[in-house]
C-alpha cells in the first residue's frame, strides 16, 4: 500500500482527486496482481452476508449457543418501528441492526470480520441503514467498505485491533471509527473530514476493556456493537458539520496503543477481571461450565506441556 | 506491516463467534494439517494466554478442530466439527497452558498421520488473522494469506539456488523466504511464500532435489477458506 498513516491516506487522495475507497481499491488490486473488478467483486460478497445477516438477525428467533443472549436486535426494532426511540428512528434502526448482526456470531452463523467477529454489528448497522435511509446502491456501500478497510489498515498496522492485544478499544473502537469516516465519504465529505471523524471516533472509546463474561463473545459485546453504530453516526455528524480532532487521528491511535500496551492482561479477552470477574459474571461462568475452564490467578502446572523443547 | 491488504481488514467471511478465536483458529488448524500434509488422526493441542483461558466459551477447540478437517473458516459444518472429527476417526486432546508467551493467542499443535507427524505453534493477531511461528523445531515467522512451500532438507550449498530455479522456472515469485536449521550440515527448514500458486509439477521438482526430505504446500485460498 502506498499509505501508512491516515496523513498519507488523506494527502493521497488530494493530491490524485481521488476517494478513500478508489485508492483503495486501486491498491489492494496493485498488491494483490488481481483486476479491480475482481476485488470489487469480493467485496460485493461480503456486503451481501452483511446484508443476510442484518436480516436473519432482526426477525429475532437467533439464540446463542450458550441461551445467554438473543432477541435484543428485534426488541429495539420494534421499539424503534414505534416511534418510541429517544435517538430517533434512523439512528434506532441502525442500533438494531448492529446487534442483529452480533447476534447471528453469537449463534455461530456466518458474518464477515469488521474488523474482527466481536466488532462485526458497526459497519453493517451503519451501512445498511444508511442503504434505506438514502436509498443508496449497493455500489456506494461497496465502495464505502474500502474507505472502511483503508482506515482499518492504517489502524491495524499501527496499533491493534484484537480485544486479547489492545482491549475492546481496539476491536469495537476501531471498527466506529472505521465506520464513521466512511459514512463521512458515502454522504461526499471531504477525505479530510473523514479522517477527523475517525479521531473523534478514537478518542470517545480510548480505555474500553475487553471483558467477555465466561470469555463469550455476547456480554458485554453484542450491546457495544449496538452502542458503536449510533457513536459512529455521531461522529460522522460532527465531522460533517465542521467539527475537527484537536489531536491528530494518526496520534489518536498512537494513544490507543499507548493505552492497550498498558492495559493488564485481566483485562483483555482474558475473562479473569472486569464484568466477567463480577459476582453474577462469575456465576454464569460457573452454570455454564461448572469449575472447569474457570480462570485462576494461580499458574498450573508447568510440567505437562506437549511443548518441551 | 502485519496486516498487507484491506481483506485482512474486512473480512474474513465466517462463522462467529470470534475472529482471532474462531476464524483465526480455523486457520491455524487447517495450516498445521496442510503442513503434516495427510489427514491426521491425533491431534494435541496445546493453548496459550486467552486461547487457555476462553477457548471453550469462543468454540476455539471446534475451530481448531474444523480446520484440522480441511475447511474454510464459513463453513457451516463448524459448529459440529468436534462430532464430525470423531465420526472420521480423528483423536483430539486439549491442554490449557500457562506458560508465558509473546502472543496472548497462540497454540501449538501436535499432529500425527498415518505417515507422519508435524508440530505447528501459531498465533492468532486479530481479525482471523494468524502467523505461524513454529514448525517442528524451527523458528518461522508467516501469514500463510500466500501460498506457501514448506521445504524441509538438510542444509547444504546451492540448494536454496535449486529451489529458487525451479520456481523461476514456473514464473513463481518468491514474495517472502526464510531459512532455519538445527546445525550446521543438519536438518533444515526452508519457508517460501509465493505469489502465484506452484503447481503439482514444481512440489514434485523441489521434492526430488538431492537431500530434500519432503514438501508441504500451505494454501488457505484453496477452494474453501471463504467466499470467493
Amino acid at each position: 500500500m502506498r499509505f501508512a498513516s491516515l496523513a498519507q491516506l488523506r494527502k493521497l487522495c488530494e493530491d490524485e482527486g481521488e476517494t478513500i475507497a478508489g485508492i483503495m481499491i486501486a491498491d489492494q488490486a496493485r498488491e494483490s496482481g488481481a483486476a479491480e473488478e475482481q476485488v470489487v467483486k469480493q467485496m460485493t460478497v461480503y456486503y451481501q452476508v452483511m446484508k443476510e445477516a442484518v436480516r436473519k438477525g432482526v426477525q429475532g428467533g437467533t439464540r446463542s449457543r450458550s441461551g445467554l443472549t438473543g432477541g435484543d436486535a428485534k426488541r429495539v426494532g420494534d421499539y424503534a418501528a414505534a416511534g418510541e426511540s429517544s435517538l430517533g428512528g434512523e439512528a434506532a434502526t441502525a442500533m438494531a441492526y448492529a446487534l442483529a448482526v452480533s447476534e447471528v456470531n453469537a449463534s455461530m452463523g456466518r458474518i464477515i470480520a469488521t474488523p474482527t467477529a466481536g466488532s462485526c454489528g458497526i459497519i453493517p448497522g451503519v451501512f445498511v441503514s444508511s442503504q434505506e435511509r438514502f436509498g443508496w446502491d449497493d455500489d456506494v456501500l461497496v465502495r464505502g467498505l474500502f474507505a472502511a478497510g483503508a482506515i482499518g489498515y492504517v489502524i491495524a498496522n499501527n496499533s491493534f485491533v484484537s480485544g486479547a492485544e489492545g482491549g475492546c478499544q481496539a476491536e469495537v473502537g476501531s471498527a466506529i471509527g472505521m465506520a464513521a469516516g466512511a459514512l463521512v465519504e458515502m454522504r461526499c465529505g471531504t477525505a479530510e473530514q473523514a479522517m477527523h471523524a475517525v479521531g473523534l471516533a478514537l478518542k470517545n472509546s480510548l480505555g474500553l476493556i475487553c471483558d467477555p463474561v465466561a470469555g463469550l463473545v455476547e456480554i458485554p459485546c453484542i450491546v457495544r456493537n449496538g452502542f458503536g453504530a449510533v457513536t459512529a453516526l455521531a461522529a460522522a455528524d460532527m465531522a460533517l458539520a465542521g467539527v475537527r480532532s484537536a489531536i491528530p487521528s494518526d496520534e489518536v491511535i498512537g494513544v490507543m496503543l499507548e493505552v492497550g500496551s498498558a492495559m493488564p492482561e485481566k483485562h483483555r479477552e482474558t475473562a479473569k477481571g472486569g464484568l466477567a470477574q463480577t459476582p453474577t459474571g462469575r456465576r454464569i461462568m460457573k452454570e455454564l461450565y461448572g469449575n472447569k475452564n474457570e480462570p485462576k490467578d494461580e499458574p498450573k502446572d508447568e510440567q505437562k506441556g506437549g511443548e518441551q523443547e | 506491516m502485519r496486516f498487507k491488504d484491506v481483506f485482512s481488514i474486512i473480512g474474513p467471511s465466517m462463522i462467529g463467534p470470534s475472529s482471532s478465536h474462531t476464524a483465526g483458529a480455523a486457520r491455524i488448524g487447517r495450516s498445521a494439517r496442510q503442513a503434516l500434509g495427510e489427514p491426521p488422526l491425533e491431534a494435541v493441542v496445546s493453548l496459550y494466554g486467552s486461547f487457555a483461558e476462553t477457548y471453550r466459551g469462543h468454540g476455539t477447540d471446534v475451530a481448531l478442530v474444523s480446520g484440522l478437517l480441511d475447511y474454510g473458516t464459513d463453513d457451516e459444518r463448524i459448529p459440529d466439527a468436534l462430532r464430525l472429527a470423531e465420526e472420521s476417526g480423528l483423536k483430539v486432546s486439549f491442554r490449557a497452558e500457562t506458560r508465558p508467551e509473546v502472543h496472548p493467542n497462540t497454540v501449538s499443535l501436535l499432529l500425527r498421520g498415518a505417515i507422519g507427524e508435524v508440530r505447528v505453534k501459531g498465533c492468532s493477531i486479530g481479525g482471523g488473522n494468524i502467523e505461524i511461528v513454529g514448525i517442528d523445531r524451527f523458528d518461522v515467522k508467516f501469514s500463510a494469506i500466500q501460498p506457501t512451500l514448506l521445504v524441509f532438507h538438510a542444509d547444504r550449498s546451492g540448494m536454496i539456488a535449486e529451489m529458487s530455479a525451479i520456481l523461476m522456472g514456473a514464473q513463481v515469485n518468491i514474495s517472502h523466504m526464510q531459512v532455519d536449521r538445527e546445525s550446521r550440515n543438519g536438518a533444515a527448514l526452508t519457508v517460501i511464500e509465493c505469489d502465484q500458486l506452484p503447481g503439482d509439477e514444481e512440489l514434485k521438482r523441489i521434492a526430488a532435489i538431492a537431500g530434500v526430505r519432503r514438501v508441504r504446500l500451505i494454501d488457505l485460498a484453496a477452494k474453501k477458506d471463504g467466499i470467493e
